[in-house]
């Protein structure tokens, strides 16, 4: 029967698991590094690194190897203890996070059923909340100690972002809590699989809230303050080099991985693939799939092929978050600061708060009228379809469907400026 | 010549939709991510043409005899604006004048073509060539035997076919 592992193979599975995960994240890091690279070189219509190995796969190896024998430049006015201290702070958390993801079905050994999934610890969320926001320290520190203008002023604007956006991501995820009804990542996965909808489309717009959040988090572009290399030379990283750089580094790529691996696995039902057939979840010491029409228990059957296949889907929309992170990067351009500031307490803020209570009375509602399980998803997908609509509608201005410069009609001059603005020779910014 | 005025339609402000323009920048960069065109040239392998009038490493030519072909004029020093040019002229038993030292600082020239230009004799090129890295800054300076070995091919300072264009 399916037993959970305990004992001493327990232990042994543990430390497997960690160990290769560890790898396999650090792994991934480093490849999403030159991903990064190949990718922005084919948008800028160039090949990117390809010296190293075949397909230049073997460039981030170089890189590391780069890194590890290059000199390390110590400013003489830098605080030294700080200064080693900045790294580290930034790396430990954005690795440690990824250990409450489940990342597959749970898998049969001859010595019980072990769960993929490092440490399913009962605050999951919470944990990762935690942990991820204990990464602007490393920067903080980083920025300051270097004692330099510009990593301070990046440190300065992390951490106000930091915690701008720190509040909407929490109430992003309060929505899905609501509809898991726990905060470990095994029972978002579980609830989803029960509903038999992902909650990217039952919470539309909380997922939509997250990202934007979770892209200021993990100081990407669009919001790439810290960095901002026009303005700030490179932010808080300006005095690292060769492997205190890198570390900044990892911790930023690995806040991705992470950040995208909490989209998957929040809103787009983790290792959970299309079917009833992967379904697993510990329900009373038993590994179940599901209920039967009488509330009773349906075990669940693992296999390995499950665990490989659910692994291979939760990989695959992991990898498609960090390609959309990559994609947007090297499309958009980067915010103003005080329109980041503005978005994030002005917009993000109250609609996060709103979107509570409207996903909260809808639920209410609907289970004050009976309708549960599938249903009750739809009528949400319903809901949460209206409040996004009018959430981009008000954001957009109103002019979602039409184009900016298909209605020369609206072209009125304006008073203020003097009729038409007229340019010689060169182009207008637009000014808002 | 008179002066153009372009009169940019502008939307106003508040009628942009940042969005739209947001999902048709998407679409743009993923066009391009997905396009097989690249403008990269992979530089060993693949390498440009250089035009007949590149200006790079200096070529002396030499006789038949192996004897470089400079009379140790002394027009080249004088005419070098960068002043990278160090001639120590000779004569040998029969009169004729010959370089004793003739070195070119690389690093110093600006390869302006002006030793090319002012040679009577036709001996000091610019070429066409650009692949003159080094190790160490002292192996910058190209003594008489290595401007003689240079290989590659000289520049044309004007196009023969057109000469009144120089």
């Amino acid at each position: 029967m399916n037993t959970p592992i305990a004992g001493l193979p327990l232990l042994l599975a543990s430390s497997l698991k960690v160990a290769i995960m560890f790898g396999l994240v650090m792994l991934t890091v480093a490849y999403t590094t030159l991903a990064e690279r190949r990718i922005s070189a084919f948008i800028q219509d160039r090949l990117g690194p390809n010296r190293v190995g075949p397909f230049g796969l073997l460039q981030p190896i170089a890189d590391g190897l780069k890194n590890l024998v290059k000199e390390e430049a110590l400013p003489r006015t830098a605080s030294k203890f700080y200064f080693m201290l900045g790294p580290m702070l930034a790396m430990g958390p954005a690795l440690v996070t990824f250990a409450v993801v489940p990342f597959a079905a749970p898998l049969p050994t001859p010595w019980g059923v072990v769960d993929m999934i490092i440490a399913d610890v009962p605050i999951g969320v919470l944990y990762i909340l935690a942990l991820s926001s204990l990464g602007v320290y490393g920067i903080v520190i980083g920025g300051w100690a270097s004692n330099n203008k510009y990593a301070f002023l990046g440190a300065l604007r992390a951490s106000a972002q930091m915690v701008s956006y720190e509040v909407p991501l929490g109430l992003s995820l309060i929505v899905v809590l609501m509809m898991a009804g726990n905060v470990t990542l095994t029972e978002v996965v579980w609830q989803q699989q029960q509903l038999g909808l992902w909650f990217a489309l039952p919470l539309s717009l909380g997922f939509i809230l997250f990202v934007v959040s979770a892209f200021a988090e993990t100081n990407r572009l669009p919001f790439d303050m810290p960095e901002a290399e026009s303005e700030l030379i490179t932010g808080f990283h300006t005095e690292y080099s060769a492997m205190k750089f890198s570390m900044f580094f990892i911790a930023e790529y690995a806040h991705m991985l992470t950040a995208s691996a909490l989209m998957a696995t929040l809103f787009f039902g983790g290792w959970d693939l299309p079917g009833s057939w992967d379904d697993a979840f510990w329900y009373q010491g038993e590994l179940i799939r599901g209920f039967d029409a009488s509330g009773g228990p349906l075990a669940a059957a693992p296999a390995l092929w499950k665990t490989l296949l659910t692994f291979a889907g939760f990989a695959v929309k992991t990898g498609f978050f960090l390609l959309l992170y990559i994609w947007i990067r090297w499309t958009l351009p980067r915010f103003r600061y005080d329109q980041v500031m503005q978005l994030g307490w002005k917009v993000m803020l109250p609609t996060a708060l709103a979107y509570i209570m409207v996903v909260s009375t809808t639920i209410l509602v609907l289970e004050q009228v009976g309708v549960s399980g599938f249903a009750q998803g739809l009528a949400l997908t319903g809901v949460s379809a209206i409040c996004t609509v009018t959430f981009v509608f008000f954001l957009d201005r109103g002019r979602i469907i039409r184009g900016a410069a298909a209605k020369p009609e609206v072209m009125a001059p304006r008073p203020s400026a003097g009729g038409q603005r007229v340019i010689a020779g060169e182009r207008a910014t637009v000014s808002d | 010549m008179a002066i153009t005025t372009r009169v940019i339609q502008r939307p106003e402000p508040g009628r942009i939709s940042y969005l739209r323009a947001a999902f048709k920048g998407m679409t743009l960069t993923l066009r391009h991510m997905l396009s097989s065109k690249t403008v990269t040239q992979q530089y060993p392998e693949e390498r440009t043409e250089l035009s007949p009038r590149w200006r790079g490493t200096h070529v002396m030519e030499v006789h038949a005899d192996g004897r470089p072909k400079c009379v140790a004029c002394g027009l080249c020093p004088t005419v070098c604006p960068a002043n990278c040019i160090r001639l120590v002229g000779g004569e040998d038993d029969q009169g004729n004048r010959y370089p004793i030292v003739f070195e070119i600082d690389e690093f110093r020239c600006i390869f302006c073509g002006m030793c090319q230009e002012v040679c009577p004799v036709e001996a000091i090129h610019v070429g066409r060539d650009f692949e003159n890295a080094e190790y160490t800054r002292d192996r910058f300076v190209y003594d008489l035997d290595r401007l003689m070995q240079q290989d590659h091919e000289t520049a044309l300072l004007w196009d023969p076919a057109d000469p009144d264009s120089e």
